[in-house]
């Protein structure tokens, strides 16, 4: 795995990511940094569940998978006095292009993740418990297979974890090549052994999740923030961010920045500070373009995201979405025909087809968008682009639907003109590109 | 069919699931499968569904959904590179068109010496690595530039000339 040799550095702001060398990724050298401190205290006290997610409601902590849904809200959808195995899932099948936090997360400290998801099992009575782990890399689901033995052998997962009578099961589950199956119906039906084609919602996975039985998903961010939260408490982890928006979140930077990689900030941090972290723009050079949330995401022009904070609310106020935390830089260089092209053939390729709108729209969409790359653009391409996505929005089982109609939308709203003049002198606008 | 080392393998994934859901274990049961034999046959599809006890229509479901199956021969080393927009913003096309020149092939496609098949692929969570790339599905390679893709390149075919690899390559025909 190629973990660079000495010091990882997510920034001063970090509390998940801290003291991280790349090789104490082990139990012992988690419990040093007080690690299961967290999962002691709580079996040990045996603090109530329900205060378990009352803190994590205070500590506004959101889902940090791409919708944003408040965590201990969440939680309590739970049934609680439901008979038979109840589950919670890790969504570690991160595929959402731009996005490469959770792989860190799972390299370098899943047991962080582990005690998070113990401490939501506890929450709310959990009794078996799956991370799903994106199936391309294999190197982190073998690190979880040897860091999960380990949390068994110290008696921190399985049957009467630390001689309570709290149970959990936890085991990993490794995909094999679909981007859908992040969304988490359709990650549900692939545990049970099927293709990855989302469900229709209700019933929610509270109430019929996996096998049938009532299942919490959250991303793997979101579990790992959870023993922070509970040795800290929400209030403190709130501090760190702004009301409605609590704690760090871990930012993906990719695209043309001088230092491509992950950066734990505070929520609320304004955008230009993560920039200078990344050590800015490559070359010096100007933002074009940023899309803030991974590539679902509305793209932003440049002077709009230099403005703007890095929160839900403030990025939501700015057109976008804070979404999976995955900042994608564009410069001046860049091609906007060119960058939407690839991003709506990923969509198009990725559709699981079960919906018309969305199976049918993104592959029209690519051959448009395609098209007018390629300098055979038809005039009336702009407006059927928009109507097609327009179209797709809101009418299909899953996101994925609204998924490939935002970067369409946004990036004609904002860069139209670079479209037209594609259409008008079948040739591009920019000097270089992507 | 499945080697008794595949056997093990699938018996360990098949734990992790109650015992009436043994079909949880298919994904990991056909990644072994193709781990040794390269591609997945239809007979080895019929293989796993009888050891887990499903519907082989309810296997092929599974194979032809998600990418990373073989369902043709491949050559020895199947090298699947990201080009998704955050790859591409460093470097990644360039590194794909490299590789393209180098082995003498497009995407999809199999070097007639059955060494290499080459792939296109989507985000693999590890944009920050770019120009990242998978061999055979288990060793991701990061950080690839011209000099690291020539290294590799030697290194596989090399490693190809030794018999090393996975099986399965055929005639060097177009791969899927
Ligand atoms: C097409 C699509 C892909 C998604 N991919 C991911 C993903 O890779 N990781 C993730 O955590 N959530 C992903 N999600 C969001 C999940 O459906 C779900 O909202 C999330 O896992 C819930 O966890 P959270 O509340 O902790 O964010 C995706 C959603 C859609 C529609
Ligand atoms: S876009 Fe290539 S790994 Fe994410």
């Amino acid at each position: 795995m190629n973990a660079p040799s000495e010091f990882l550095n997510y920034g001063p702001d970090a509390i998940l990511m801290v003291g991280l060398n790349g090789r104490n990724w082990r139990l012992a050298d988690y419990v040093a940094r007080g690690g299961y401190g967290a999962l002691k205290k709580i079996i040990a006290e045996k603090i109530p569940p329900e205060q378990v997610v009352a803190e994590v409601k205070k500590s506004a902590l959101r889902g940090r998978g791409g919708a944003g849904f408040p965590t201990g809200l969440k939680w309590s959808f739970m049934p609680k006095n439901y008979v038979g195995d109840k589950y919670i899932i890790c969504n570690s099948d991160e595929g959402e292009p731009g996005t490469f936090k959770d792989r860190d997360i799972l390299r370098y400290n899943p047991h962080m993740l582990f005690e998070g998801m113990a401490i939501g099992a506890y929450a709310m009575g959990a009794t078996r418990g799956y991370n799903y782990v994106h199936g391309e890399i294999w190197a982190e689901y073998l690190r979880c297979e040897e860091a999960i033995e380990e949390a068994y052998a110290a008696g921190f997962l399985g049957a009467n974890i630390l001689g309570s009578d709290f149970s959990f099961h936890l085991y990993n589950h490794h995909g094999f090549g679909a981007y859908i199956c992040g969304e988490e119906t359709a990650l549900l039906e692939s545990i049970e052994g099927k293709r990855g084609m989302p469900r229709f919602k209700p019933p929610f996975p509270a109430s019929y999740g996996v096998y049938g039985k009532p299942t919490t998903i959250n991303n793997t961010e979101t579990f790992a923030a959870v023993p922070w939260i509970m040795r800290n408490g929400g209030e403190a982890f709130l501090e760190l961010g702004k009301p409605n928006n609590g704690g760090t979140k871990l930012f993906s930077v990719s695209g043309d920045v001088e230092r491509p990689g992950n950066y734990e900030v505070n929520l609320g941090t304004p955008f230009t500070t993560l920039l200078e972290m990344a050590g800015g723009m490559r070359g010096g050079r100007k933002l074009k373009a940023c899309i803030p949330g991974g590539s679902s995401a509305p793209v932003l022009p440049g002077d709009l995201m230099m403005a703007t904070d890095l929160d839900y609310d403030s990025i939501a106020k700015a057109g976008s979405m804070l979404g999976s935390g995955a900042v994608i830089c564009m410069d001046e260089t860049r091609c906007m025909v060119r960058s939407l092209r690839r991003l709506s053939y990923f969509y198009y390729e990725e559709s699981c087809g079960q919906c018309t709108p969305c199976r049918e729209g993104t592959g029209w969409m690519w051959r448009m968008v395609d098209r007018i790359e390629r300098g055979q653009g038809r005039n009336e391409d702009l407006d059927t682009l928009t109507s097609v996505a327009g179209n797709i929005a809101g009418r299909t089982i899953c996101a994925l639907g609204d998924a490939a109609a935002f970067p369409v939308i946004s990036f004609i709203r904002h860069f139209r003109d670079e479209f037209q003049y594609h259409i008008d002198h079948k040739r591009c606008l920019v000097p270089a590109y992507v | 069919m499945l080697s008794p080392e595949v056997q093990r393998r699938i018996d360990r994934e098949l734990a992790k699931y109650p015992a009436d859901q043994r079909r949880s274990a298919v994904m990991s049961a056909l990644a072994f499968a193709q781990d040794e034999h390269g591609w997945l046959s239809t007979d080895i599809m019929d293989a796993v569904a009888r050891y887990i006890g499903m519907p082989p229509v309810a296997v092929y479901e599974v194979a032809t959904f998600y990418t990373m199956y073989n369902l043709r021969p491949q050559g020895r080393f199947k090298v699947t590179i990201c080009t998704n927009l955050p790859c591409a913003l460093s470097g990644a096309t360039e590194a794909a068109e490299h590789l393209k020149a180098r082995l003498g092939i497009g995407f999809n496609e199999t070097t007639p010496d059955g060494r290499f098949t080459l792939k296109e692929g989507e985000c693999m969570g590890a944009c920050g690595d770019a120009p990242v790339l998978i061999v055979n599905d288990r060793r991701m390679c990061s950080w690839m530039k011209i000099e690291k893709l020539d290294a590799l390149v030697d290194e596989l075919s090399q490693a190809a000339a030794r018999g090393e690899g996975r099986p399965g390559h055929g005639s060097g025909g177009p791969a899927k």
